[in-house]
């Protein structure tokens, strides 16, 4: 099968620093994959360079076979690209509903904008009861919620999600897992997790990459890395 | 009472110290050198007893000693608030406009000059707006497009004779242009660079007004521009249209009254479209929005090139009003002035923004009898303000309430 996202050993520099040393990796239609890995291993990077955010200096980036380096970034979402930026990211004055709003930007048709502003309500009710309230003002979690709803509204083929779990509640964090695994399940909807706790997200994945200052340092499926001696040191904790 | 009093009584006494402290040099020190204290003295008791009433006032309402007096007014304040809402918006928007448009017959040249200035200043404002308030970019040369608008119409009217109406669509592209040129350099900075490279550039503009003698006659500026002329039917030999120009005060008045009413309905619906809500969305993260799909780039110089458009059509409207252009209504305490209408009358407000404008003119024609504390009272009246509303006079909707408190 075609991937439907690939990285070609792209390299990546802010100024002198080298974030990225050639990372490569697959995503197939349909998958969930997750990349572990520890603070400042270039995670969050390899997200934004694949969004065209942060430019690449090597290597390529295919979507759908097609290079999409060279692409702005605002072009992406159009071709089914999205990305749930770490921190959440949401526009703070603009109202819910207008952050969702903004999520279908690029749309034109306003009967399926419609029925999927429908639809992410009813994946986030807490969103419905808040349409008229400042994003900036939502809890942590609601922010989340948020920032994924936000993402959704742009149909995404493939979805990035840079940390989703990050400082919210266990309780929650099992629902945006629930969530992430529904649209998978349910739309085909093809995910890329980027994720601190990688128990979670070995077990919501099917494949695992595991990064270190830049580089994959290993890949295989989920389960196998669930249960590797190395990295239930290195990350689990044991 | 004692508790309160307790609260406010040191930072009260630091206050007027402190006041005391900088009135004398202002004052007390005279140019000959001679050095006086009795009239400081004077000013500032005079001060202190109005602060102190004002102390005492606030005391006994922080300690419900005034329920008598303050709950009837507080009553009626509701009422006359629940009255409002339940007029519908055009009514109130009805009645402004009927006073705006007798307003000349009731009032005397200087007042409607006060209005033509006022109305200007809405324009430029709203135009500002657009780039400070909704895509979130802190220009300080904004007033350099109300000169390219201004030179627009006196150079094309000097020399070629083009009348006031055909140049009102050019100055505003030409303004766009120049907006464009100014903003697409500019376009990867963000927030204190952006802030003072539109500080160079307008400064640049105004430079090349004042040196470029042999087109725009420098310093000097440039004189004998016509005034708006209308063709107007005329009975005198059979029918025929005369030309005639409106140099007086009242028809000014009403071509101000009109680009304000342009003004304010087109920013309106940017306001509301999806441009709007694409600057805004810059405005609060430009990353988030390029992921979103917003192509910052492109709505970054529009932005500019709408706010420029505005501030053109208002630097024609001004050079015709004064038939006579020079750089130096150009100058950076114009765009300083601008913006301080667009913040202090709230960012994104429309008629937040109409107040601001209105403030800032009327305040310091009201403060003329303070001849020359006329300036220091101006600032003071702004600093208050901003004091008691922080957000602006009439801050933007949007304020989101959490659902359980509208419950509540
Ligand atoms: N804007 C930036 N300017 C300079 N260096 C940066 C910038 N963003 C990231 N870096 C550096 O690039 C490296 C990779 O950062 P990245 O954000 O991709 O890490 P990460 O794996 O997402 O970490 P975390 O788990 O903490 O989010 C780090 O060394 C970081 O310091
Ligand atoms: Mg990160």
């Amino acid at each position: 099968m075609e991937p439907i996202l690939e990285l070609k050993d792209v390299y990546s520099s802010y100024g002198s620093i080298k974030a990225l040393k050639g990372i490569s990796l697959k995503v197939f239609p349909g998958e969930i994959v997750a990349i572990i890995g520890a603070n400042g291993a270039g995670k969050s990077t390899t997200l934004m360079a694949t969004c065209g955010i942060v430019p690449i200096d090597k290597g390529d980036i295919l979507y759908q076979g097609k290079s999409i380096s060279g692409l702005m970034a605002e072009k992406l979402p159009i071709m089914g690209l999205c990305q749930v930026p770490e921190g959440r990211r949401i526009f703070p004055r603009l109202t819910v509903h207008e952050n969702l709003e903004l999520g279908a930007f690029y749309r034109k048709d306003r009967a399926g904008i419609e029925k999927d502003m429908e639809r992410v309500y009813d994946l986030f009710p807490v969103l419905r009861d808040r349409t008229k309230q400042q994003g900036g003002t939502l809890s942590g979690g609601e922010q989340q919620m948020l920032a994924i709803a936000r993402a959704l509204m742009t149909r995404p083929k493939v979805l990035l999600m840079d940390e989703p779990s990050l400082g919210l509640a266990p309780l929650i964090v099992q629902r945006i897992f629930d969530i992430i695994h529904d649209v998978n399940e349910s739309e085909g909807m093809t995910i890329l997790l980027v994720e601190q706790n990688a128990n979670l997200a070995l077990q919501a994945a099917q494949r695992g990459y595991v990064l270190e200052t830049g580089t994959v340092t290993m890949e295989d499926d989920a389960d196998k890395l669930l249960h590797n001696e190395e990295i239930r040191k290195a990350y689990l904790g044991e | 009472m004692i508790q309160e009093f307790k609260k406010i009584w040191k930072p009260y006494l630091i206050g007027l110290l402190w006041l005391l402290g900088l009135l004398w040099p202002l004052l007390g020190i005279h140019p000959d050198g001679t050095l006086s204290f009795a009239r400081t003295f004077t000013v500032w008791l005079y001060i202190a007893t109005g602060i102190s009433i004002c102390a005492v006032i606030y005391l006994l309402n922080k300690s419900d000693a005034l329920g008598p007096v303050t709950a009837p007014i507080g009553n009626a304040r509701k009422a006359l608030g629940a009255f409002g809402k339940t007029v519908p918006t055009w009514v109130w928007l009805l009645a402004l406009l009927v006073v705006a448009l007798i307003y000349p017959q009731v009032t005397n040249r200087y007042a409607q000059d006060v209005a033509v200035n006022v109305l200007i200043y809405i324009c430029l404002g709203l135009g500002l707006n657009i780039v400070v308030g909704l895509a979130g970019m802190l220009d300080l040369g904004y007033i350099a497009f109300y000169g390219v608008g201004a030179y627009s119409y006196a150079l094309l009217n000097t020399h070629f004779g083009i009348s006031f109406w055909a140049t009102l669509p050019i100055a505003a592209l030409l303004a766009c242009i120049a907006g464009c040129i100014i903003g697409y350099p500019t376009l990867r900075m963000r927030g204190d660079y952006l802030a003072i490279v539109t500080l160079g550039f307008g400064e640049i503009v105004r430079i090349i007004l004042n040196n470029w003698m042999s087109v725009t006659n420098g310093p000097n500026g440039i004189l004998g521009v016509k005034a708006p002329s209308i063709f107007w039917p005329s009975f005198a030999e059979g029918f025929s249209f005369e030309l005639l120009y409106l140099k007086k005060l009242h028809y000014l008045y009403y071509i101000a009254l009109g680009l304000a009413i342009i003004t304010i309905i087109s920013v309106r619906n940017l306001n509301y479209s999806r441009i709007g809500r694409a600057w805004e969305s810059i405005r609060e993260d430009e990353t988030a929005a390029e992921l979103m799909g917003v192509n910052t780039f492109l709505l970054k110089l529009l932005a500019y090139a709408m706010g420029a458009l505005f501030a053109g059509l208002a630097g024609a409207f001004f050079c015709a009003r004064m038939r006579f252009v020079s750089p130096e209504s150009f100058t950076f305490l114009e765009s300083a002035m601008v913006l301080s209408m667009v913040v202090l009358g709230g960012m994104g407000s429309i008629p937040g923004i109409m107040l601001g404008a209105a403030a800032l003119i009327v305040l310091p024609e009201v403060f003329r009898e303070f001849e020359t504390y006329r300036m220091l009272a101006f600032g003071l009246a702004m600093i208050v303000m901003m004091l008691f509303r922080p957000a602006g006079l009439i801050p933007a909707k949007r304020v989101g309430t959490r659902s359980e408190e509208k419950e509540g």
